[in-house]
């Protein structure tokens, strides 16, 4: 269990809440809002990888946007490497803009159909960038081709023309192509087979090595999150319940969602597969809409109490930086 | 590299020959689908290239004038010197509808051009802009189209007059709110996409995402859109003419040939029946060949090979 | 466990497409008992969902076309009648029935769930809208949906994704379908919401006697709840045997590949993951040798100049596997 140094912290998010507001009406009067990120607060240490984990609807989507500011949280703070970027004005964020890179999802949807690959890296190197010969440009491009493990003669295909594995690699390039800092990578291998998402994660992990790169790894797969991340936040209907180091997480995880969660994945490790204890959560994951007071988990936790119901409950440290978010742990 | 192999190529070159090898391929595909229809998509296209020359090269295919009157000759039928006969005023009929087959063919492409730019770009501005830009552009399209067409074609004729360029800037601007709308619809799914969130990561402006990233993957809609349209556009023409407003006679627009000829229906309906028939044939024919132009280019658009 | 409800002997089917003979199925055989649940595991492109659709001709003829083969069902080889035919029709759903992965486009957004399982119910059962309401509402309860007699009334899109799967499932037990096929039944759905469904599937099958095919990617999913496995790729069936003989003693390249690629959970340190190397084939022009000899790490002369490998029979209970090497590894 490492102490986080503070000049090692590349990224520090305080209290990040994003509302998207309900209307109804012609004058679109508002009734409502939907918690979609609701306080939340972590940091991340430069060259390592954080992960988020939680269902769907649990806001890491959500949370991965609002600190690349393509969402404009409605409170709460972004410190990149102690700066404020949270209400910066779009001018003054260019010179952090390249820094700052996102890995989307869907392979089939973060490229431009009409094109091609190294139009499109051609794009990525050129924008606000001192001008530089159209020889080196091509250099360049080849090598970013050649580090995320493409054929440089995919340079003038289409992304229809390329496999999913393919396809992501190319973003993965054009990410790489302004020299990023942090990635924030949103479920990059949940939309491939299972090869192809290996070599894509020992991909990310090889160029984290070579580049100094920091992730934010966002995913709804336990397994994948603890293959990749040193720490890992777990998220449940906008909050996070519970964070702590990747290797405490099968052993030691502490929430009751948590223990869920894990109990809910299974494993290719036969005899331990028979004998796991498992836990069968009741009911569905609520609306964000309709959010239940205090505690976001209670309804379907086997522990709950009064206090559970009205006071929600602070992450606190309960020893080596695992912090969990309940009463009764 | 397969089909350039044996030879010591550069990467420079190799892109250069294999990206020409894309474009044939591409342009295989879209003469095989394009032309692959059957029959009556050929025959189509043949008349629409009919039409076409007639309208371009007509002085050359016609010692007459399409104004030249020549009373003593009125009313004949088809005869060696006039192929189609003449109308009440001794004008060649054949060479007044090739003229008319010019002015539909100029009004129709020049209105949905006009239409087109001002609609395209107010769609992607409405499209991708906030609320308030896309609301004023919205609702002045909707109060626009609250208006009957004909009444508002009607009434910028009347006081803009009529010559073929005003004419068609009139059918334009009334054809515009269509444009808009399918952009608007179209930009709004587009710009959900992640790569237009990645192009805004990257640095990229919001004028050229619109014109570099939003514009391109509209194609396929715009050009369906055009194609309709100018079919439209010369039956509105040709329906103004027949009304009597814009282009008057004795300019050969075909509404206006048939307008008149109706007169002398009961002696000679052909000069009331060739411009109809004409303006049918050319209709027909720019959609039937602008659906088969569709099909070429759709699967290619949407990127299956 | 029990009598041979469903015997398939190499099915054979192909898509004839402008690109050539797509064989998305050649020449797969497998059984099925009652009340057990096996699973079909392979990528996907390796064709396991063209071959279950195939066994109740649900396939598009054309461009498809199921060129051989007996899918012996009840005693019946179902491939010997016309897809549109009478037994056909009573076959689906009532003998076997689907599950498919989307549950959002499963169902019909503009009838309400009553509707749709009245009507699944009267296809196979002669019985007045009243009777078959009951059956429904029943066929609800047993899938665990609280508050069955207003769900009948909810439209679909009223539900959640987990909501809809069970519906589904509901309406194979209300057919009291023999075989439930369900093809990737959990991969749209959250991981909790996932568990809730696989553990329903396994109390169906225990209570209604009813035999489950797993169609999925997901090894872990078959880990935990088949058991016996066929591995599929590129369209043939390369090893097959009981979950704990194929988990902990992968013989077949492939599905030692496959194990190594899962990040494993349990751990605590961060071991690399072994990737496949390359891409699944495609299933046109297909060679005459093994499959999977581009990636495979232990190809050899043998795999290079032979045909592709039938499947043997190894040591082990009712292992079978489709290499010409003969490679083991212990993973317990």
């Amino acid at each position: 269990m490492k102490a986080t140094v503070a000049n090692d912290t590349i990224l520090k998010v305080e209290n990040l809440e994003m509302l998207f507001p309900l209307t109804k009406g012609l004058l679109s009067r508002q009734y409502a809002s939907v918690r979609a990120v609701d306080n939340i607060s972590f940091e991340v240490t430069k060259g390592k990888t954080f992960g988020l984990v939680g269902e769907s609807g649990c806001g890491k989507t959500t949370t991965g946007k609002c600190i690349l500011r393509i969402l404009e949280p409605t409170a709460g703070r972004v410190l990149y490497n102690g700066v404020d970027i949270t209400k910066m004005p779009r001018k003054e964020l260019k010179q952090y803009r390249r820094e700052l890179q996102m890995i989307f999802q869907d392979p089939y949807g973060s490229l431009d159909p009409r094109q091609s690959a190294s139009s499109m890296l051609k794009e990525a190197l050129t924008i606000g960038q001192t001008k530089k010969s159209t020889g080196e440009i091509n250099d360049r491009i080849e090598e970013l081709l050649v580090l995320v493990g493409l054929n440089t003669e995919m340079k003038v295909r289409y992304p229809h023309e390329l496999s999913g594995g393919q396809r992501q690699r190319l973003g993965i390039a054009r990410a790489l192509a302004c020299d990023p800092k942090l990635i924030v990578c949103d479920e990059p291998v949940s939309a491939l087979d299972v090869s192809i998402q290996a070599q894509i994660i020992n991909l990310f992990e090889r160029l984290q090595e070579e580049l100094e790169l920091t992730y934010v790894f966002v995913a709804h797969d336990l397994a994948v999150v603890r293959h990749i991340a040193e720490r890992i936040g777990v998220m449940y209907l906008g909050h996070l319940v519970e964070v702590l180091d990747s290797s405490d997480l099968f052993q030691n995880s502490m929430h009751p969602y948590t223990k869920a969660l894990l109990s809910a994945v299974p494993t290719i490790d036969y005899y331990a597969e028979k004998s796991r204890n498992r836990i069968l959560l009741e009911g569905e994951v609520p609306s964000p809409i309709n959010a239940p007071s205090g505690c976001p988990f209670h309804p379907r936790c086997k522990y709950a109490t009064e206090q559970c119901k009205k006071q929600r409950p602070e992450l606190t440290d309960r020893g080596g930086e695992h912090m969990v978010a309940c009463h009764n742990v | 590299m397969s089909e350039h192999l044996g030879k010591d190529i550069t990467m420079e070159e190799w892109v250069k020959l294999e990206s020409k090898r894309r474009r044939k391929d591409a342009a295989k595909q879209f003469f095989r689908i394009f032309f692959g229809r059957g029959w009556l998509s050929k025959c189509c296209l043949v008349v629409l290239v009919v039409f076409i020359l007639a309208a371009v090269f007509c002085p050359l295919l016609t010692v007459y004038s399409p104004y030249e009157q020549s009373l003593i000759d009125a009313l004949q039928g088809p005869s060696r010197e006039h192929l189609l006969g003449t109308d009440n005023l001794g004008r060649d009929l054949l060479t007044r509808t090739m003229y008319g087959a010019r002015i539909s063919l100029c009004t129709g492409l020049l209105s949905s051009l006009i239409a087109m730019v001002i609609g395209v770009t107010l769609g992607l501005i409405a499209g991708y802009f906030g609320k308030f830009v896309s609301g004023v552009i919205m609702r002045v399209v909707d109060a626009q189209l609250s208006i009957p067409p004909l009444i508002l074609t009607m009434c910028l004729a009347a006081i803009f007059g009529g010559s073929i360029l005003s004419i068609s800037i009139i059918i334009g601007i009334s054809s515009v709110p269509m444009y808009v709308r399918m952009v608007y619809g179209q930009v709004l799914s587009l710009r959900e996409n992640d790569y237009v969130a990645a192009a805004d990561l990257i640095g990229q402006n919001k004028l050229k995402i619109m014109f570099k990233h939003l514009l391109p993957n509209c194609f396929a809609t715009i050009i369906v859109l055009f194609t309709g349209n100018v079919g439209i556009s010369i039956m509105i023409e040709a329906g103004l003419a027949y009304l009597g407003i814009g282009i008057t006679a004795p300019t050969p627009a075909w509404g206006t040939m048939v307008s008149e000829g109706y007169n002398y229906f009961m002696f000679k309906p052909a000069l009331a029946l060739v411009p109809g028939i004409a303006l049918m044939l050319l209709i027909i024919s720019l959609n039937i060949v602008g659906d088969g132009l569709r099909d070429a280019l759709d699967p290619r658009l949407r990127g299956k090979l | 466990m029990g009598e041979r409800l469903l015997e398939v002997k190499n099915l054979r089917t192909s898509f004839f497409t402008v690109a050539g003979e797509v064989k998305a199925v050649n020449g797969i055989s497998y059984y099925l008992d009652k009340q057990e649940i096996i699973a079909i595991v392979g990528e996907s492109g390796c064709g396991k969902s063209v071959s279950q659709k195939s066994m109740v001709q649900l396939i598009q003829m054309p461009p498809g076309k199921i060129l051989g083969g007996e899918v012996l069902f009840e005693g019946k080889n179902l491939l010997d009648y016309a897809p549109t035919s009478k037994e056909i029709q009573s076959v689906r759903g009532a003998g076997i029935s689907f599950i498919f992965q989307e549950p959002m486009t499963a169902l019909n957004p503009v009838y309400t769930v009553g509707n749709q399982l009245v009507e699944v119910i009267r296809n196979h059962k002669k019985c007045s809208k009243a009777e078959a309401w009951k059956i429904g509402v029943q066929a609800l309860r047993d899938v665990a949906i609280p508050d069955p007699e207003k769900r009948m009334r909810n439209y679909p899109f009223e539900l959640s994704g987990g909501m809809r799967q069970r519906i589904l499932i509901a309406i194979c037990v209300a057919c009291n379908s023999k075989v439930i096929i369900a093809d990737e039944p959990t991969t749209a759905l959250d991981v909790t919401i996932q568990a809730q469904v696989m553990e329903l599937l396994q109390q169906i099958v225990e209570r209604k006697k009813t035999s489950l095919v797993i169609v999925t990617h997901n090894l872990g999913l078959v880990t935990r709840y088949a058991q016996r496995i066929y591995v599929m790729y590129a369209g043939r069936i390369i090893e097959s045997g009981t979950t704990e003989e194929l988990i902990t003693k992968p013989r077949h390249p492939y599905t030692k590949g496959l194990l190594n690629s899962v990040p494993k959970l349990d751990q605590t340190g961060s071991e690399k993951l072994i990737p496949i190397d390359g891409t699944p084939p495609s299933l046109v022009n297909l060679p005459d040798q093994c499959a999977f000899l581009p990636r495979c790490p232990y190809a050899c002369d043998k795999c290079r100049n032979s045909m592709f490998p039938e499947l043997r029979s190894v040591e082990g209970e009712n292992h079978f596997v489709a290499c010409h090497r003969d490679i083991v590894e212990d993973r317990t």
